[in-house]
């Protein structure tokens, strides 16, 4: 019995840092609507930040102030990002702040390597708190009980300042409806600027929390951000009391049930967000979502761009396609389809995006499913690539089919998390699943069929199956289903209205935006001769959302040119450089400011004179 | 100046001065700097004093041997990219590094496929060797097998029956527990295997975990895990007691790169395998440490060694072809023996795999500093398994 009081104990003490890391997300989320992604960086560097100060200040009483030093000094830096960066992007479509934020997380990675260096620090432990007390019969570490303390304690302090202050209830009024805040006189800019500082001040304080049990180490953004994001959604969106709940629900669950099943570790969060979501589509504590939320990214009209552009663009884009071996050696030739490869990639994200007004997290589950169905056909059945290569959008198309049936009834951030909650389940079966999948380590072997091993034809033959692939979908996007989709993202109350049936044809869009990634998945399998879990990882989704943004929402060729532009700088820029994430970081910062419509979207309306 | 004059100056400057000094031969390293700093920087500071001992020495065949070093990226997908860069583009007749398992498979797969001879340095899975196998790719470094194999002739010596496990939820884990056990098992019918845990790499929840390992009441606990991980480990175990009384097994737990971090705090009497370069007094090993010292003001960790070696080896290799011929190197390279800062190794012919061997030895702490004591060294080729069988595990040719 004691041991169970005492896990129990554990757990909470585990929920602390999780729940401040989260609760700073939530109000910054409610209240800007940006998806941060940097905010995990806040909470790494709140750890070298306070170890710097404890080594400078002395342990004892100096890891105190540090604690709160670093906090302050890092939401000063959070709400230095904002005015110089976020504040430009709010009247940009969601997504370009998400990314715009990624480009944050990817140059604080490598300012974070070049100032403290790549070694894990170990702080000292808690001074005053470093020993154990027994309870039950089993030893607990004071520092724990601090923690637990500390939990409930930030709650009541931030559901004061939320409640009792003027500032707080202008926070949520902005959280409730930010135009009508904004209507009614309310500094806005102060308003976002204090949030920020607030919230990045609390991942600062969540991540310096850590420094007595855990280093400060350079992992420690990207391992928390993802369940940071979980938590804030299953608590709902903007809700404080929410985020703790489900802090505390998700440690307790990690506590107990790694007595049963030790390997649930890896996947138990989005198990859990997966289930909630199902079953309560706004999250423990949240709210229905306004229905008037925005779309996205900049809506797609059909006919946005002279028909007569088009046509010359899409010679000249494929006069290049086809002359480009004659100018490139075997390595450009296999960059190229690479970016072939993410240009369908892109370019099925992209249509559920701005066809269908779904932000999807997870898409690269299904690249993954396409490469893993051609995979396995090839290497366990011996089968030759051209079945894998059939096979490979049938097995993601029916993944997405399975999961979209959950996602499209869901919207906003709650869609895009728990498309994100099915991408995570799904690599990690493909990460524990040793005997079919061969685990982490993927399978090896999958190369090209005897006649297209060449790169050259196996350029010719992705050509192919590509433009095809975009092809059919801008046929789809201009068909009756298209305009159907289109009407259910602008209006489901409308759609329904005359007659469209809004969750199946989100759905029938979703899987087929499935197929298509799974056909660029089995593209990429025989491209790359292996698969491995990485391929329908967090970052590989990101990646994506990244070329779509970079291409803009408009064009067939938009998608095209993200993805040669992700593709090129990140392996220009890796093969001159080891600080390539910086680099590129700083880039997407960049592009995002210069081009807050995407890059084809921009030479659109530079041709039409600069109307929007 | 002129812009014409640059041109010509830039156009000289470029050009090749023949039969001045030769061509260099280009070889490409390919490792993940970025994901795991720590652990490859020593490593391509090891390489780097290599390559400038075999350069100021005149190279090979003659010719100057040339780096071309790129970040894997951390994920076997990019790290084809980058090795088709190096080899197309780039012109690098060999490749060599990387430390992910996932990573250096889709290489020595590349390998394969491109018929162009990859040492893999570092990558700890076996089926590296063994089950994924082939003729292009070679290993270095002992694989997580021997590093069990080592640690279980010492935990056989315990008396502790009830065993735990902990290890890091991926492949290297998993099969460093697998043969740990086994091999065990096979020494001691008389142990039982009590508990095991299997956090996520660089996610554990220490508390819990001590406490559900401490639950199952074991004698002795055999760890896999490391880095940040380890350091959570170690001092969660400390605070709730669960190392009091218990004997702990950790593989890789005496290798600098893993262990400084924890300085004074590092686990006394902890069995580990690892690397005591402050202690090894061979002439060979005093020569690498005090050059490595003298030249990176630094002291070297066992990822530099690694790496020191395998440009090494790369070299006499193509000494021994006589070429840069990827067919020649492979014949070079099986068989091919080379002295060390470890000690003499041998590529052997049967599965490609070196025998390169690890330290065994106890932890303590010296001068607030982790240190490895009353250590010994285990020779590879001891702990391997027989040419026979190795060669049994290989896909055929």
């Amino acid at each position: 019995m004691g041991f169970y009081v005492v896990q129990f104990l554990t757990g909470l003490a585990g929920a602390a840092s999780l729940f401040l890391v989260a609760c700073g997300l939530s109000l910054v989320f409610g209240v800007t609507r940006v998806v941060n992604f940097a905010h995990g960086s806040f909470y790494m560097l709140g750890a070298f930040v306070a170890y710097s100060l404890t080594k400078w200040w002395g342990a004892g009483l100096g890891f105190w102030a540090a604690l709160v030093a670093s906090s302050v000094i890092v939401g000063a830096l959070g709400a230095a990002i904002e005015v110089l960066l976020l504040r430009r992007l709010y009247r940009s479509p969601e997504l370009y702040q998400l990314v715009a934020t990624f480009g944050v997380l990817l140059v604080v990675q490598d300012a974070a390597l070049a100032l403290w260096g790549p070694d894990n620090l170990l702080g000292p432990r808690a001074p005053g708190l470093s020993g154990s007390v027994a309870l039950f019969g089993q030893r607990v570490p004071q520092y724990d009980l601090f923690l637990i303390v500390l939990g409930p304690t930030v709650l009541l302090l931030l559901t004061l300042l939320l409640t009792r202050t003027r500032w707080g209830r202008l926070v949520r009024a902005a959280t409730e409806d930010r135009d009508m805040a904004a209507a009614l006189g309310v500094n806005q800019r102060h308003l976002f600027t204090g949030v920020f500082f607030l919230g990045s001040l609390l991942a600062a304080l969540g991540g310096a929390l850590q420094l007595p049990r855990a280093p400060a180490t350079l992992f420690m953004d990207l391992n928390i951000i993802a369940e940071a994001f979980v938590v804030v959604v299953v608590g709902g969106m903007g809700s404080i009391f929410g985020a703790f709940l489900a802090a505390v629900l998700i440690a307790e669950l990690h506590a107990f049930g790694i007595l049963i099943f030790p390997q649930v570790t890896i996947v138990l969060v989005f198990v859990v967000m997966a289930v909630v979501l199902v079953v309560r589509p706004w999250g423990l504590l949240g709210r229905p979502e306004d229905a008037r939320h925005r779309t996205p990214t900049e809506i797609a009209t059909p006919l946005g761009v002279p028909r007569c552009l088009v046509v010359i663009g899409l010679i000249a884009v494929a006069a290049v396609l086809m002359a480009w071996p004659a100018m490139a050696g075997d390595y450009g030739l296999k960059l190229a389809t690479e970016v072939l490869v993410f240009a369908l990639f892109a370019a099925s994200l992209n249509f559920i995006l701005g066809v269908g007004g779904m932000i999807s997290f997870g898409h690269a589950a299904y690249l993954g499913l396409g490469a893993y169905g051609a995979a396995l056909l090839v290497s366990r059945l011996g089968w030759p690539m051209e079945a894998g290569l059939v096979v490979a959008p049938l097995a993601a198309g029916f993944g997405a089919l399975l999961f979209g049936w959950f996602c499209v009834r869901l919207s906003g951030v709650y869609l895009a998390m728990l498309s994100l909650a099915f991408a995570q389940i799904a690599w990690s079966v493909a990460f524990q699943w040793y005997d079919v999948t061969g685990g982490d380590n993927g399978i090896q072997g999958v190369w090209p069929s005897a006649w297209a091993t060449s790169p050259l034809v196996y350029y010719y033959l992705a050509l192919a199956v590509v433009a095809a692939a975009l092809f059919g979908l801008h046929r789809v996007a201009s068909s009756p289903f298209g305009y159907a989709l289109r009407a259910a993202r602008d209006s489901s109350l409308l759609s329904e209205a005359i007659g469209i049936d809004v969750k199946q044809v989100r759905w029938f869009g979703f899987a087929l935006a499935g197929a298509a990634a799974g056909m660029a998945g089995g593209l990429y399998a025989f491209l790359k001769g292996n698969v491995s879990p990485t391929v329908m990882a967090i970052p590989v989704s990101i990646d994506g959302l990244v070329m779509v943004l970079l291409g803009g929402v408009q064009t067939v060729v938009g998608p095209l040119l993200g993805a040669a532009t992700l593709v090129g700088l990140k392996t220009e820029i890796a093969s001159a450089t080891n600080v390539w994430r910086g680099v590129l970081g700083a880039l997407i910062i960049g592009l995002a400011l210069l081009f807050p419509r995407g890059i084809v979207g921009h030479l659109g309306r530079w041709h039409r004179g600069g109307r929007p | 100046m002129p812009l014409s004059r640059m041109l010509l100056a830039a156009t000289l400057a470029s050009a090749p001065f023949i039969g001045h000094a030769a061509e260099p031969i280009k070889i490409g390293d390919m490792n993940s700097y970025t994901t795991l700093a720590a652990f490859t920087l020593p490593y391509k500071n090891g390489w780097q004093m290599g390559l400038d001992e075999i350069n100021a020495a005149g190279g090979v065949l003659g010719r100057p041997l040339e780096v071309v070093s790129r970040d894997d990226r951390g994920n076997p997908g990019d790290a084809k990219t980058v090795a088709s860069e190096l080899v197309s583009k780039e012109g690098a007749v060999v490749l060599f590094g990387t430390i992910l398992s996932n990573v250096g498979l889709a290489v020595a797969d590349f390998a394969k496929q491109n018929k162009i001879v990859f040492i893999a340095s570092e990558p700890l899975t076996d089926t590296i060797a063994w089950s994924n196998g082939n003729r292009y790719t070679f290993r270095l470094r002992p694989g997580t097998y021997v590093q069990a194999a080592i640690l279980v002739e010492e935990a056989a010596k315990l008396k502790a029956k009830r065993w735990a496990t902990i290890a890091p939820n991926y492949e290297y884990g998993k099969s460093a527990v697998e043969a740990f056990k086994k091999l065990l098992s096979e020494k001691r019918p008389d142990v039982e295997w009590v508990a095991e845990q299997w956090p996520a790499l660089g996610k554990i929840e220490a508390g819990p975990t001590v406490q559900a390992l401490a639950q199952a009441r074991p004698d002795a606990i055999y760890n896999v895990t490391f880095g940040a991980d380890l350091t959570q480990f170690v001092r969660e175990g400390t605070l709730r007691g669960l190392f009091e009384g218990r004997d702990v097994v950790s593989i890789l737990g005496g290798e600098p790169e893993w262990i400084d971090t924890l300085k004074g705090e590092a686990p006394k009497g902890w069995i580990v395998t690892g690397y005591p370069w402050y202690d090894i007094a061979t002439a060979e090993h005093t020569a690498f440490k005090d050059a490595y010292m003298a030249k990176f003001k630094d002291y070297p960790r066992l990822g530099s060694v690694v790496g020191y070696v395998s440009i090494k080896a790369i070299a006499a290799a193509i000494t021994k072809a006589g070429s840069t011929d990827s067919e020649a190197l492979v014949k070079a390279l099986r068989g091919l023996d080379l002295k060390t800062p470890l000690g003499p190794i041998v590529f052997r012919a049967s599965d490609q795999q070196s025998t390169m061997g690890a330290y065994v030895g106890r932890l303590t702490v010296k001068d607030g500093m982790p240190r490895m004591v009353d250590w010994r060294f285990g020779e590879g080729a001891k702990y391997l398994p027989s040419d026979a069988d190795a060669a049994r595990m290989r896909p055929a040719e």
